[in-house]
């Protein structure tokens, strides 16, 4: 599903370069729910950017359910996003004064559906993060935690490959985050893959294995919290 | 998304923004407005003095007289006094002189003048019957300077509508009344009909008389301040301005053109040099015009930039849920051009309206240049898509994460 095959990412900042991935490996099968973890500075952001085409690596291959994100323009990596991957950020990211239904309706404008299955698809995954109640209010008429499932409802529209959130917790109130633990195990078990960056490790005991990160490299990638310690 | 749809998607974008929506249009408003406005003045005063000129009668010649020149001295323009009676009488009677339709010899100068208590200074004009005929004067009650008159030197007047309300106010029936002119009594037996007091010297404050009274009698005069000449039709204005200069030349001894001490003045001549003074005005105009231009121009720019650089975190968001390049800059440039297109129908009639008004208080004609309204709307789309469009690209440009980080 996921291969990440020895992917470096060098930033060059004038004379200095920062080595923000040195040499990353691992795969992640489809229905997989991974946490990757590790501090700020660790690299887990330019890894997240990358599983999410929202950035390229600078040396090895990254394939994502069978093609293989490198070297793409720009509108190819829109495009890639846009089929295969469903975005969930920490600020949530709704368009203000928009309806609920307008932002979950937003990926699918850019993914060629029908105006008419564009709203019955919305609705549909509204419904299921129940919100349905709620179709047409604007982001700053929803509770923080009502926001992410807005944002949950609209990662899932265009059926994508892996569901990606940055830090979903990061940002609502530890009730409303249990909630969104349970729609993230629920879809999970509906055979949804999940990768979710944090740095909580209370959230990321809620996915199956855990992939540390620290200063660019894999430290540790463990199975049913039973972490292993890589070898180098 | 088809082209509809993206129209709607920007025109919700544009409710949703109600103020930034409001301002923007208002500068396209402001600027395109009033260009329309400026210019429309400018050319329907231009179109005013010309008609008004024109009023005058355009086959019209006025000869005055000239400088005087003696030895190293010259004296001012007019004050010669050699344009007589006889060359006026000369002018119609000359074979030389042909399509000439009237003359007519005019002594002019202001006077005081009293009606009872009351007194004004005023312009007297010493005319014949022909004055009427040929500066379309008419008479609302009464009847003008007739040829009987002046072969009388009677001490009969016409009277302007302004010198009737000077010397009479308004309930009083002036015919049969006396005026006195310069110490000497006169009869009115006519009232001109108001031409409006506009254009070079108003004609509804003149007082006529018999040109034989005036110069004998009034004024002690022996020279003529003017002779107006009316020529066939305006074709013939150049041969008929030639034969005269050359026949009063002739008549005054004077062998070179340079050295002549009348002047004649066509009415296109008066045309053409009040049409260069308009134009300057309208020029100046165009000049208020292009400044609020640019002003409502720089109005859209900032408009514009505000509202993309505001935006990139949105921008940011719909890059990466899979807008392309393409569907960013269309989405900003079609939100510009539905901006400038409703500011430019609004400023349009807008600016229609204030000419309308305008010319209803000034009362000029209504004039509207297609030129003007095709460049105030040119400028005004073209800076509108040009910073909805350069700002836009440069978001589009952006990486998703760097727009989705920007505060």
């Amino acid at each position: 599903m996921i291969s990440v095959s020895h992917v470096s990412k060098i930033y060059q900042t004038g004379d200095v370069e920062v080595k923000a991935l040195d040499d990353v490996s691992f795969e992640i099968k489809k229905g997989e729910f991974v946490a990757i973890m590790g501090p700020s500075g660790s690299g887990k952001s330019t890894l997240m950017h990358i599983i999410g085409a929202l950035d390229t690596p600078t040396s090895g291959t990254y394939v994502l359910d069978g093609e293989n994100v490198e070297n793409l323009s720009d509108d190819e990596l829109a495009d890639i996003r846009n089929r295969k991957i469903g975005f969930i950020f920490q600020f949530f990211n709704l368009l203000p004064r928009t309806s609920a239904l307008k932002n979950v309706e937003l990926p699918m404008t850019y993914g060629g559906v029908d105006k008419v299955d564009r709203e019955k698809i919305a609705r549909k995954y509204l419904d299921m993060v129940g919100l349905s109640d709620r179709l047409n209010n604007a982001p700053n008429q929803l509770s923080g935690g009502q926001q992410q499932r807005v944002a949950i409802a609209r990662s899932l529209v265009m059926n994508p490959s892996i569901i990606l959130a940055d830090e979903p917790t990061g940002n609502i109130a530890s009730s409303q985050a249990a909630e969104i633990m349970a729609i993230f195990q629920k879809l999970n078990k509906e055979g949804h893959t999940i990768v979710m960056i944090t740095h909580e490790s209370d959230i990321a005991e809620h996915a199956q294995r855990i992939i540390h990160i620290l200063d660019g490299k894999v430290v540790k990638d463990g199975r049913d919290h039973k972490q292993r310690v890589i070898i180098k | 998304m088809n082209f509809n749809e993206i129209i709607l998607e920007a025109l919700s974008t544009l409710r949703i923004n109600k103020l930034r929506t409001f301002l923007a249009i208002l500068g396209i408003v402001i600027g395109i407005g009033s260009v329309i406005a400026l210019v429309a003045l400018g050319q329907g005063s231009q179109a005013a003095v010309s008609s008004q000129i024109q009023a005058l009668g355009a086959n019209l010649l006025t000869i005055s007289p000239g400088s005087q020149r003696g030895g190293f001295i010259q004296g001012g323009a007019g004050s010669a006094t050699t344009l007589t009676l006889a060359d006026a009488q000369a002018i119609a009677s000359s074979p030389t002189v042909t399509d000439v339709v009237n003359v007519s010899p005019e002594y002019s100068r202001r006077a005081q003048v009293t009606a009872g208590s009351k007194n004004t200074n005023t312009s007297i004009v010493g005319v014949q019957a022909v004055y009427a005929t040929v500066h379309k004067v008419g008479v609302s009650e009464g009847q003008f300077i007739s040829d009987n008159d002046n072969a009388r030197q009677s001490k009969v007047a016409v009277v302007g509508p302004t010198v009737v309300s000077d010397l009479f106010g308004v309930n009083v029936d002036p015919l049969g009344q006396s005026i006195r002119i310069q110490g000497q009594s006169f009869k009115i037996i006519g009232i001109t009909i108001s031409k409006g007091g506009t254009g070079f010297g108003n004609q509804d404050d003149t007082i006529y008389i018999p040109l034989s009274t005036a110069m004998n009698d009034i004024f002690g005069a022996t020279s003529l301040t003017s002779v107006a000449v009316e020529a066939k039709n305006e074709s013939v204005m150049n041969s008929v301005e030639d034969q005269v200069g050359y026949l009063l030349l002739d008549r005054h001894g004077i062998s070179q053109v340079a050295n002549a001490d009348f002047t004649i003045l066509s009415q296109n001549d008066i045309l053409s040099t009040a049409s260069s003074v308009t134009g300057t005005f309208t020029a100046l105009l165009s000049g208020i015009a292009a400044i609020s231009l640019i002003v409502g121009g720089i109005g859209i720019m900032n408009i514009m930039l505000v509202t993309v650089t505001e935006r990139t975190r949105e921008i940011g968001l719909r890059k990466a849920l899979g807008a392309k390049k393409k569907d960013i800059i269309t989405q900003f440039l079609v939100e510009a051009i539905i901006l400038t297109f409703a500011g430019g129908v609004i400023g349009m009639i807008v600016g229609v309206l204030i000419s309308v008004v305008i010319s209803k208080l000034v009362s000029i004609p209504f004039a509207i240049s297609v030129g003007s309204v095709a460049l105030a709307i040119g400028v005004s789309a073209g800076i509108g898509i040009l910073f909805g469009w350069y700002p836009a690209k440069k978001a589009s440009d952006l990486q998703p994460i760097e727009a989705l980080r920007y505060e």
